[in-house]
């Protein structure tokens, strides 16, 4: 088993699902037990081989990339196959697998209109290949395609099954984020041909992303790393979304169905800020370090407006999605300060936020589904309606306003505290204001998310729904799926352990690096615990 | 046992805590917070299921605690007085390998008694140093560094542990009948339990994370509970406002915790660590007090001080039981035992030695003057007894802010008890009259309830500060406290706070005067409901028989020094020397002498204020009352009526001093209204209109090259190529007849011919 | 020698062959036509091979004639089905390869 996995185990990771959609293919469409059955079962034999990669892993070596697989792919190019797992990548890894089964498993009666389970199904699983790959490749390429591959099945996903204005929205989503990826792509090339040899002083040509994480932008002169930076700023920030590329957020989420929008919250926005973490900043620490008061600007600006913009909303789901950009604003302003703790937060933040919104959008669309309407100003009274649903609600609002013992707290926190003392090199007293700012964000969270929870939540059920036989409460497919969501929100709510400890030999491991290379690195050299 | 001495002598060094070695409950102090959780869970899942529908369980948990939290007091008795740590050598043995992290150890000399706090006390002989017991286990790596979690036992967690179980225990058993069929009864339950665990958990924390942590988790089930009728808007609107309100203070919490987290705990959230760095020196005074101020405004909101206060009388919408176990006597006063905890920080950073003004006194007289003035408009009894409660937080945080460090955390004990009665007094009226409106439905209730009045009345005048109750002595350790009674020869202290003093004698008039009228409103007169009233149950009166027992006597256990017996008495300061610690996590403070001149006057002071009220209740008009035949709740030509003035000071308070106002309509409506409906118009018109824009540009850009470029040129030119082509091929195709015989016939005449041309060629 | 002869007969019935091949109309005689031409041929082969002592003339001879009785099968099947399907073997109607 150790043998396998330490030769295939990543591999296996990727494309189990990718094969099952090929054994779904060719399956008429009208076996729909059975299509359903197949893609939970790729689902979860997925989920086994990630846990048995979490076994095998070693975790007193979780800086280092393990399960490391290097295969020549395109040799015109020198890229190369390469995919490797280390604790950055293991929570993103684990909260996607357990997404997707849990998205399969609510689809079970929730097939959304048109309805053909079939293909619904299939570009679940090739989200999934998309979204596992992205996390685990380490060649910029084979990055590059990965996040790519997600954006296809997404689009399908929303300009199929999505609501009214789906076309609009679908093709937004579409446009936008390529757009992004083609400026990406561009600073990928030039990092191709610019990269050197930190030692040597050769050029690398190379995608490698350990090698270019090594060479930490040496020999690139400084202007040009900040022309390099901004485009990878942009490819990644319009996933994250940043404020003000975010507009395509609120209207892919609306109109997308249910499982679309858990999947879009839950993972693919974390791409986003996956690649400032793993490629943007460790490749380039120079220009990061430029560039991180303005990621952190616009970080505040984005909680700050985002929670604005909450409370100006009357659809449900509109305000779920306009939380997201307040909440992946205390993320980036904890990838921005460039410490190990800002470091961890934003991992801790971007698991808690995947956790806590995907459980969001699943009430939300098990809300639409009984009530046919998102509208907060005729909802009412969930608790004497749907009393189960109700408390989810309520749990889940809780540990999204940053409740400790919840899960969200952990990302929120450090990140404040974080904000305190940024790397060296930052200036302190901006990023001391914009934790401050930060922190007159949580009032806004509380204030946003307590106001829906009381008007859907509480009060007595409008009179509209009173005799409707169709609103029941939690059934037992929602259960199934929902259960390791929320108690996982409990238990890193309690044990942020879990997740700290895994990330935080990366997290030191990548920012050390970044330290003993090149020119702005040294400005990084102290980690941020006060004593630089 | 001149341990200092012996101590400093052998240049050894002084732990100031231990993890293990000392009595087994205080080693297991975890164990309390521990059974209301677990019984939280059993509620919620099994509750429904059970006969008494959960609340046994709850009941149980918190009886067990209580044994625990008793035994738990009686071994740190024991520990404090007996306890001998070892010295450094030794010290070192003690710390086992892997999961206990190693005690602070702080060198002798930086602590070693300067000023009066070891010496003075009980005249001459050496205060024996207090060891704290410690002990924590691994919660987080961040950075690198591994942050704890763990349980802080000292005098200060030990009477938390005490006084929060008693009073949750007392409320527990009087909710079973309270809240006796209610339709979420044993969701009220579950509540409470996780409340209860959550405040434990509070003050056991060993770190100022873990203390956040409690913190918030204190204030959701505050929010629970008071949203818990939540089917009508003003319940539920009284619960966001309560925890909205607190959010705002916790950005303080937040902040102040991080400042503190870089700079006096130099990368530690550990109390013991940052205390004693302050208290040591050497941590920047800027930094301190930034922290401490911003650390005010998390007391400010968690403990209702001005301006902040407005969400604890909206909080009465809650169960009358939860308003006695949250909003009285335990989370309210978590704001008071945070600063407590962290005291070096608001001693130094405020430096509140040898000062007469600070942020925190200054907050602490005003509210509890201002909150005192407001509570003589209510009609609402609970409102009144929240707005009464709001004061008495007033006196402590101006304790702490002058300080009187054992006075404020004695008077958090004893207003525990006193104003929990108040409030289980006044729901057990209301479980009568069914309202909590003095004015329409009370009145001459001593008839009916015997019972009631009279622990409610020892509970008032205990809150009065009569002799020989328990707030007489724990207020007037505070006035004693402020040191500002220099005109009088004195009382030591701190400084010189002289305002504060003032403003604490006026705070113990108007308290005696909104009691009095309380009382005659509620049970004296006639009666104005409808229906008969009736005594309550046997649960509902022995809770309040219990705390008026409280309220009566636990002013006994910290009589002042040399009060009757003289000094040396074992009977003096036990409180404080039980609570108070003598380490070097604890700022040097000194202690004010006790005055009798000054208990002589704020006593007469308070009668004062109970015998105005007195004069104008009981015999104006009651003497009206009489004459008129009517029931009458204020005197028709009263100041009020008479006196714009006084008029308009009426309106003043009637409003609340308008921040209600300033605070629903200015500034959550200008929030949610204008600005949040600007981001929302900003986000549709100009970033969303901006990308919009783009894309319509794009397509109009797209459509020109198309229309114009690509069709007409690049098109154009493939399609003349194909069509040349085409006419080539049409040209050629005539020759394909389909007939055998004609391609026959081309393929000799082609041989012939190139027969022929070999013939030619070969000839050549 | 008389080559001469044997060469301008061949000639001759050549020429009769193509005439025939090109001109008539009927499948069957086109199909004669060409038997004309190969006898033409083998004519040839054997006068030259009887001029040269060589055996190889005959060879050749024999074997055109084995390949034109299966062409002829071949044919003859061709000019059938054309008649089953268009009742008549005129070649002049046969234009489906036109272009």
């Amino acid at each position: 088993m150790t043998d396998f996995l330490n030769t295939w185990g990543l591999t296996a990771v990727i494309f189990v699902p990718l094969i099952g959609a090929a054994v779904m293919m060719l399956i008429p469409e009208r076996e729909e037990e059975t299509h359903k059955l197949i893609a939970l079962l790729t689902s979860l034999l997925t989920l086994g081989f990630v846990a048995a990669l979490m076994i095998e892993f070693d975790y007193g070596d979780a800086g280092t990339m393990q399960f490391v697989q290097d295969k020549g792919w395109i040799d015109v190019i020198n890229s190369r196959y390469i995919l490797g797992l280390d604790g950055i990548s293991i929570p993103l890894l684990a909260l996607t697998v357990l997404i997707v089964p849990s998205v399969i498993v609510y689809s079970w009666h929730h097939i959304p209109h048109p309805g053909n389970a079939k293909a619904f199904l299939i570009l679940n699983l090739i989200l999934e290949t998309g979204m596992v790959g992205t996390f685990l490749a380490q060649d910029l390429i084979l990055f590059f395609l990965f996040f790519e591959v997600v954006l296809l099945p997404m689009f399908f996903m929303i300009a199929v099954w999505g609501g009214e204005d789906r076309r609009y929205a679908s093709l937004k989503f579409f446009l936008y984020t390529l757009f992004g990826s083609a400026l990406m792509l561009l600073g990928f090339l030039a990092l191709f041909f610019l990269a050197k040899d930190p030692v040597t002083g050769a050029a690398l040509h190379t995608f490698d992303m350990r090698a270019l994480t090594a060479s930490a932008g040496s020999g690139i002169v400084h202007s040009t790393q900040l022309w390099i930076f901004a485009a990878m700023f942009i490819g990644f920030g319009v996933k994250v979304p940043i404020f003000p590329f975010h507009t395509w957020l609120p209207d892919a989420h609306t109109q997308a169905p249910t499982q679309g929008s858990v999947i879009l919250a839950a993972v693919l926005l974390k791409l986003g800020t996956y690649g400032f973490l793993r490629i943007a900043i460790p490749i380039l620490p120079g220009a990061a370090t430029t560039w991180a008061p303005w990621i952190g600007l616009v970080a505040v600006i984005g909680i700050i407006y985002g929670g604005l913009a909450c409370l100006a909303q009357t659809d449900m789901k509109r305000l779920i999605a306009f939380s997201s950009v307040a909440h992946m604003g205390f993320v980036m302003l904890a990838i921005a300060t460039m410490t190990p703790f800002g470091f961890n937060a934003a991992i801790y933040g971007m698991v808690a936020h995947g956790l806590i919104t995907g459980m969001l959008f699943f009430v939300a669309g098990s809300v639409k589904e009984r009530f046919h309407t998102l509208d907060i100003k005729r909802l009412g009274g969930l608790l004497i309606s749907v009393p189960k649903l109700g408390w989810i609600l309520g749990i889940v609002t809780m540990a999204s306003l940053g409740l400790p013992g919840l899960a969200g707290f952990w990302g929120e926190f450090p990140a404040i505290l974080a904000a305190y003392n940024p790397a060296n090199g930052l200036s302190p007293s901006i990023f001391r204001t914009f934790m401050v700012i930060a922190a007159l964000g949580t009032v806004l969270a509380a204030g946003y998310l307590l106001w829906l929870y009381q008007r859907v939540g509480m009060g007595e059920p409008s009179e509209e729904f009173a005799a409707d036989p169709g609103i029941t409460d939690v059934n037992t497919r929602e259960w199934l799926a929902w259960t390791p969501l929320l108690a996982l929100i409990v238990v890193f709510g309690f044990l942020p352990g879990l997740i700290f400890n895994v990330t935080d030999p990366a997290v030191v491991q990548i920012l050390d690096n970044c330290l003993q290379n090149a020119d702005g690195c040294t400005a990084v050299a102290q980690s941020a615990l006060g004593r630089g | 046992m001149n341990f200092l001495l012996l101590a400093a002598e052998n240049a050894t060094q002084l732990p100031l805590a231990v993890s293990n070695g000392t009595n087994w409950f205080l080693e297991h102090a975890w164990i309390v917070p521990l059974l209301p959780a677990v019984s939280f869970v059993i509620i919620l899942f099994f509750g429904k299921r059970m006969p008494r529908k959960g609340a046994e369980v709850g009941v149980a948990a918190v009886a067990l605690a209580f044994v625990f939290a008793v035994l738990t007091g009686v071994a740190w008795i024991n520990h404090r007085d007996n306890y001998t740590p070892p010295a450094a050598s030794e010290s070192a043995l003690v710390i086992d390998g892997g999961e206990i992290a190693p005690d602070q150890v702080v060198p002798a000399a930086e602590e070693a008694p300067t000023k009066g706090e070891v010496v003075t006390e009980g005249g001459g002989e050496a205060e024996q140093p207090t060891v704290a017991i410690h002990k924590s286990t691994t919660w987080l790596r961040n950075g690198g560094v591994a942050f704890d979690a763990g349980i802080l036992v000292d005098g200060l967690s030990v009477l938390m542990l005490f006084m929060v179980t008693l009073v949750s225990l007392l409320v527990h058993i009087y909710s079973t009948d309270y809240v006796a069929g209610d339709r979420r009864y044993t969701h009220f339950f579950a509540f409470l339990s996780l409340f209860t665990a959550a405040m434990l958990f509070f003050v056991l924390s060993d770190n100022i994370l873990q203390m956040i942590v409690g913190w918030e988790l204190v204030g959701v089930c505050s929010f629970v509970l008071i949203g818990h009728w939540w089917e009508e808007k003003a319940n539920s609107d009284a619960a966001m406002k309560a925890f909205i309100t607190n959010r705002v203070g916790d950005i303080g919490l937040l902040v102040g915790v991080i400042i503190l987290f870089f700079t006096a705990g130099n990368g530690s959230f550990d109390i013991l660590t940052i205390n004693s760095n302050i208290v040591s020196g050497g941590v920047s005074h800027t930094a301190l007090i930034v922290a401490a101020m911003s650390l005010t405004a998390a007391v400010m909101s968690k403990s209702g001080q001005f301006v902040l206060h407005t969400w604890l009388p909206d909080a009465m919408a809650g169960p009358t039981p939860v308003s006695a176990l949250i909003h009285a006597a335990t989370m309210v006063v978590a704001g008071i035992y945070m600063v407590a905890r962290l005291y070096p920080v608001f001693f130094e950073g405020m430096q509140i030695g040898g000062s007469s003004i600070n942020l925190l006194a200054v907050v602490g007289a005003v509210t509890l003057v201002l909150a005192g003035l407001v509570a003589f408009v209510q009609s609402d009894i609970k409102k009144v007894l929240a707005y009464s409660t709001i004061s008495q937080l007033g006196y402590m945080v101006m304790a702490l802010g002058v300080g009187a460090w054992t006075a404020a955390i004695f008077h958090l004990f004893t207003h525990a008890f006193f104003k929990a009665c108040l409030f289980l007094g006044a729901g057990s009226t209301s479980h009568a009259v069914h309202s909590f409106d003095m004015k329409k439905d009370m009145g001459g209730l001593r008839r009916w309830m015997p019972h009631t009045y009279l622990t409610f009345v020892v509970a008032s005048l205990a809150l009065a500060g009569i002799f020989p109750l328990a707030g007489f002595w724990s207020k007037d350790e505070i006035l004693s406290g402020t040191g500002g009674w220099g005109l009088f020869g004195g009382t030591g202290g701190n400084g010189a706070y002289t305002f504060m003093l003032a403003m604490g004698i006026l705070g113990a008039a108007l308290t005696g005067a909104y009691m009095t009228r309380v009382i005659y409103l509620t049970f004296h007169g006639e009666f104005r409901g409808h229906g008969t009233p009736h005594e309550s149950g046997r649960l509902i009166l022995v809770p309040l028989y219990v705390l008026a027992g409280f309220a009566l006597l636990a002013g006994l256990i910290n009589l002042p020094v040399g009060f009757i017996t003289g000094n040396n008495s074992s009977w003096q300061e036990r409180f404080g020397h039980y609570v108070q610690p003598v380490a070097g996590y604890f700022p040097d403070i000194a202690q004010a002498t006790p005055s009798y001149s000054l208990a002589i006057v704020s006593s007469f002071v308070a009668f004062a204020g109970i015998g105005y009220a007195f004069w104008y209740y009981f015999v104006k008009l009651d003497r009206l009352a009489r004459a008129t035949g009517e029931s009458l709740t204020e005197l028709p030509d009263g100041l009020v009526a008479n006196s714009a003035v006084a008029r308009a000071g009426h309106t003043l308070l009637v409003q609340k001093y308008y921040l209600d106002h300033l605070y629903t309509d200015i500034i959550v409506g200008t929030t949610k209204g204008v600005i949040a409906r600007a981001a929302n118009w900003t986000n549709q018109n100009v970033i969303d209109g901006a990308v919009n824009l783009a894309g319509r540009w794009s397509v109009k850009v797209g459509r020109f090259t198309y229309d114009r470029i690509d069709q007409p040129l690049v098109d154009g030119l493939a399609n003349a190529t194909g069509r040349a082509s085409n006419s080539l091929g049409d040209g050629f195709r005539v020759v394909q007849t389909g007939k055998v015989q004609q391609y026959a016939a081309l393929l000799f005449a082609a041989a012939a011919l190139l027969g022929g041309a070999l013939v030619v060629v070969l000839s050549l | 020698m008389l080559l001469n002869q044997f060469l301008l007969l061949a000639a001759v019935l050549f020429c009769i062959g193509v005439y025939g091949v090109l001109v008539r109309r009927n499948g069957m005689l086109v199909l004669m036509s060409i038997e004309i031409i190969l006898n033409a041929v083998n004519i040839n082969l054997v006068a030259f091979g009887a001029l040269t002592d060589n055996v190889g003339g005959e060879v050749f001879a024999l074997f055109a004639i084995a390949v034109a009785a299966a062409e002829v099968g071949i044919g003859l099947a061709i000019v059938l089905l054309m008649y089953r399907n268009r009742r008549s073997i005129d070649l002049s109607e046969a234009d489906l390869l036109k272009g």
